[in-house]
């Protein structure tokens, strides 16, 4: 793994390869594992070792980025001559800022400000997120924990397939203004499916700290739900209160959160352009964006190096605001939907320059419901509806109306007067996410959950009526 | 770099693997964006490394670095050994691969004009001038363009004697117009969304595109959009632009025939597959008039799909999909082909660079064109009342590929052969099986497109690759139109 003092190392000999007016170097990589199974068995294994060095330079507001995974002499002139030479022909950027140095990096005049418009946005420490139980995974580990996993599958006559992965990386950036911020972390990442003659159940859970992981819980529930789901029935398309879990709430709300972006409002491409504080979705929920929260992961930096601030995203269904790097926010502040892009400020979420989409929040917390209720109670308060273990190939219908399309995946079934009653088959939705987020009756205690369609949030599972089911598949 | 593959090779072997190969892997790419008459992205990257993949103990083992150092590569080497004796911990039988002449072969791509010889300025000077039409336009909030060029050169060296060097270029160019009035945004694209057009040729798929010619259409249909009525729901002929048609291909034909989904090895993320193998040679796929092939061969042309030997060694081949409506072939492996009776691999291993494990991907997947001759015109003049629909806008299909949804940019309305009027948001879905049934038309050579997919996901850890769809303009008798609307 590349040290800190490593890096810093590689940059003061960028730094000397470069005749540029300002220089940016970003590392990135690490190692990481995983061990694949399917029909019982490890059918793949895989290990890599990477790291990456990402050169910016500046001349005249001209900037341009060249990249690398060979650290020697050679290859670190050719980067820079890269990045160099691109730059030198683009043509002057009147929105490029100066990099920032260390005391803008930390957020400090931000902070001002939004304590001035009365809108306080507190800092907390980022927790550890280097686990040395994490990095210390071996091929012989994951295998014992597969081993386990496949023993539940046989245990009930069905075969099993999924993944167990570990990882530990680094993202750093250094900058010739004096930067200097360096991230370390681990992840743990375990994801089973199980499957029947016609029916399948699902888990997936990831932690920076393996131990915060039990995959042969998971692999106990997700062949309950592939038995439990076993000899679907058809139910007809309709609308449908819907229980979603965590996964499939997260994978469906994460088509929302490229919009929260100051960029996407300047471009008129977010659903959120004209509407900055307004009401969109029910009172009940309240989303931020914070990088700090102990559920979370990812480093406390953007792709400049800016301090990630906690950001409120949604209070009580009204959108408060959106996230801006930098140079947006300066773009913003010229425009002439200035007055309603809601506050204006940097807030760290930017991702490396240059690039054409700006920023977005990646830390999504959603506030905790007053009244918060198990799965099982949404259940038992359901007198027809149907619970969703997971969705599946979502993709935006209408980018305004924010309606999506998807299926239902590995375990939906029937509930009926506060039951489960039968595995169904598989619905396609098309819903509108600014109709069901306003449209959600309960909410769980919010947990860290991932899925495969958008990134891992904190995220309660869901209640929600009128759920647009528009056709069935034939499983 | 033979030396260097040797080396790990040889540690595999002393080391009990009973079977290795070793790939180095030496990519440059260059990324260049505009939006809104500015740059939006210039970027240079280049990647090298070395993986090692083995056999020990009848399991896969497979290990990846950048380190190309002597001890750097056999410890990557001695990892992959150890990686497979781990997965043998957990096995049900050994690996079998299927038999392969071991070659030494060079191959490069075909190309005329190096598209890294092309100056940034050039680039950017026309990339520019498209933003500059596009923006022309009355009504046209946000305008991108993207300009792509990918080599990857390969050595490939196995235990079995193989030593097959590699250079594969590709290039890919689009842009995209986008209006946003009231509370609706519409958009239109060119060649097609998503960055256009992919081939593997060089900068000449530039030239080709006439990028610039086309600009001015393009805006000017993203407004008149917003003019358009909603397109209508219910069950109408529909003819799919050949763009659309090839993204049809690759979700309800090259994902489902993929073997290793058939056999439950994606069965975690990608999915499995409808086409159990008791449907080989018995299903009628679609209707007589469809035949698809998986060809990877050069002659079939210059798709993202083409190569000359995949990364296992096996040579490009052309495999019958679906024959007269028949379902035919599938794709395979050297590990998977014995599971269909076959004695060879169908040659469709790749991986995205050099640090990721080669796995079963589409190829080439096309849909010949029709044997008689139709025009686009004369397939519309033969159109009682049906929806012609262009440029893919949102896709979606189950995990096992049955249910698909598909969203276009534009869509006419067709009556009494011809397009009466345009509409918005068109959308179509259905059942694979039923909607290949319901083809009735295909337009023939003339009107046939190899187009390129660069961003087809799959496999954990998720790689991305290129594939490349042929497909001529197509009519589908009575198909679903318009349920991405239905009820909200």
């Amino acid at each position: 793994m590349l040290s800190r003092e490593q890096a810093a190392t590689i940059f003061d000999r960028i730094k000397k390869l470069s005749s540029s007016d300002e220089v940016e170097v970003l590392f990135s990589g690490g190692k990481f594992a995983l061990t694949r199974f399917a029909n019982n068995t490890i059918h793949q294994n895989v290990e890599e070792e990477n790291h990456i060095v990402s050169v910016r330079t500046v001349f005249g507001g001209r900037t341009a980025r060249a990249t690398t995974n060979k650290f020697d002499d050679d290859s670190l002139r050719r980067v820079v001559e890269s990045s160099e030479a691109l730059a030198k022909v683009q043509h002057p950027d009147p929105d490029l800022l100066p990099m920032p140095d260390s005391r803008e990096a930390a957020g400090e005049s931000h902070l001002r400000s939004d304590q001035a418009s009365g809108s306080p946005i507190p800092t907390r420490a980022v927790p550890t997120r280097y686990f040395e139980q994490t990095a210390a995974i071996t091929p012989q580990i994951r295998a014992a924990s597969v081993k386990k996993i496949v023993k539940v599958a046989q245990g009930n006559k069905i075969t099993t397939a999924g993944i167990f992965s570990s990882s530990e990386s680094v993202e750093g950036i250094f900058n010739s203004r004096g930067l200097s911020e360096w991230h370390s972390q681990t992840l743990a990442e375990v994801s089973i499916t199980m499957l029947g003659a016609d029916s399948s159940g699902w888990q997936k859970a990831n932690s920076p700290d393996v131990t915060n992981l039990d995959p042969l819980r998971m692999a106990e529930v997700a062949a309950k739900k592939a038995l439990a789901s076993a000899h679907p029935a058809e139910v007809p398309p309709g609308k449908y209160t819907v229980i979603l879990e965590p996964s499939a709430a997260l994978d469906i709300v994460g088509f929302m959160f490229w919009d929260y972006s100051g960029m996407s409002i300047l471009d008129q491409r977010s659903f959120l352009t004209g509407r900055i504080g307004s009401k969109l979705f029910g009172e009940n929920i309240t989303i931020w964006d914070d990088v700090t929260h102990p559920l979370q992961a990812g480093s406390p930096f953007d792709g400049e190096g800016m301090r990630r601030l906690r950001v409120p995203l949604v209070e009580n269904g009204v959108i408060k605001r959106v996230v801006y790097a930098r140079a947006t926010a300066e773009r913003m502040k010229r425009s002439e939907q200035k007055d309603k892009a809601g506050p204006i400020e940097p807030t760290g979420h930017g991702f490396p320059l240059p690039n054409e989409t700006g920023e977005m929040p990646l830390n999504i917390v959603f506030a905790a419901p007053q009244n918060p209720q198990s799965l099982a109670q949404m259940i038992a308060s359901t007198e027809r509806g149907v619970l969703i273990t997971r969705l599946w190939y979502i993709r935006e219908v209408d980018p305004y109306e924010k309606i999506v399309t998807g299926m239902t995946r590995d375990g939906t079934f029937l509930v009926e007067n506060g039951k489960i009653k039968q595995g169904v088959r598989n619905f396609r939705f098309n819903e509108s996410l600014i109709h069901m987020l306003s449209n959600v009756e309960s909410m769980s205690v919010p947990l860290r959950a991932c899925g495969e369609e958008s990134f891992d949030m904190v995220v309660p599972a869901m209640k929600i009526r009128d759920f647009n089911f528009t056709e069935v598949t034939k499983f | 770099m033979k030396q260097v593959a040797n080396w790990a090779l040889d540690v595999a072997t002393m080391r009990g693997a009973s079977y290795s190969d070793a790939r180095i892997v030496s990519q440059r790419s260059r990324a260049l964006t505009t939006k809104n008459g500015k740059v939006g992205s210039a970027s240079d990257a280049e990647s090298v490394g070395m993986s090692v993949r083995v056999i020990a103990d009848g399991a896969w083992g497979f290990a990846a670095s950048e380190d190309l150092s002597r001890p750097g590569v056999e410890a990557t080497a001695a990892r992959a050994v150890e990686i497979a004796r781990a997965s043998a911990l957990v096995k049900l039988q050994d690996i079998r691969l299927a038999p392969e002449k071991s070659v030494t072969a060079e191959w490069t791509t075909p190309y005329a004009i190096d598209p890294f010889a092309i100056s940034v300025e050039e680039n950017i000077a026309l990339l520019l001038k498209i933003d500059s039409e596009l923006c022309a336009v009355a009504g046209i909030t946000l305008a991108e363009t993207n300009l792509n060029f990918n080599r990857e050169e390969q050595w490939f060296l196995s235990s079995e004697g193989s030593d097959i060097h590699q250079t594969k270029y590709s290039a890919g160019a689009g842009y995209t117009a986008y209006a946003f009035a009231g509370n609706e945004i519409q958009k239109r694209s060119y060649p097609n969304s998503y960055g256009g057009q992919w081939q593997s040729k060089g900068y000449e798929l530039i030239e080709e595109l006439k990028l610039v010619e086309n600009a001015r259409r393009i805006a000017e249909e993203a407004v008149a959009l917003h003019r358009a009525e909603q397109c209508p729901e219910g069950t109408f002929d529909l003819i799919l632009d050949s763009s659309q048609l090839g993204l049809q291909i690759h979700e309800s034909i090259g994902h489902p025939i993929e073997l290793d989904r058939v056999l439950g090895m994606e069965a975690n993320f990608a999915g499995t597959s409808f086409l159990t193998l008791d449907k080989l040679r018995t299903l009628r796929y679609g209707s007589e008039m469809v035949n698809v092939v998986a060809d990877a061969r050069q002659e079939h042309g210059p798709g993202l799909g083409t190569f000359a030997y995949d990364d296992e060694g096996v040579p490009a081949q052309c495999t019958p999909i679906i024959t007269r409506g028949l379902f035919t072939g599938y794709l395979s492996s050297r590990e998977t082909a014995h599971t269909i009776g076959e004695n060879r691999s169908g040659g469709t291993l790749r991986a995205e660079g050099w640090n990721r494990l080669p796995m079963i991907r589409m190829t080439n997947i096309s849909l010949l064109p029709g044997e008689k001759p139709l025009s686009r015109e004369q397939l519309i003049a033969s159109t009682d009342h049906g929806i012609l629909m262009q440029t893919n806008r949102s896709w979606s299909i189950d995990d096992r590929r049955y249910n698909f949804q598909f969203g276009c940019e534009i869509g006419w309305e067709i009556k009494h052969g011809k397009p009466v009027r345009m509409v918005k948001n068109p959308s179509y879905s259905g059942i694979t099986t039923e909607f290949w049934n319901a083809l009735d038309a295909i337009c023939s050579r003339e009107e046939w497109t190899l187009w390129g997919t660069p961003n087809c996901g799959k496999g954990q850890p998720q790689q991305v690759m290129g594939t490349g769809h042929g497909a001529a303009p197509s009519r589908f008798r009575q198909i679903k139109v318009g349920s991405a609307y239905k009820g909200s």
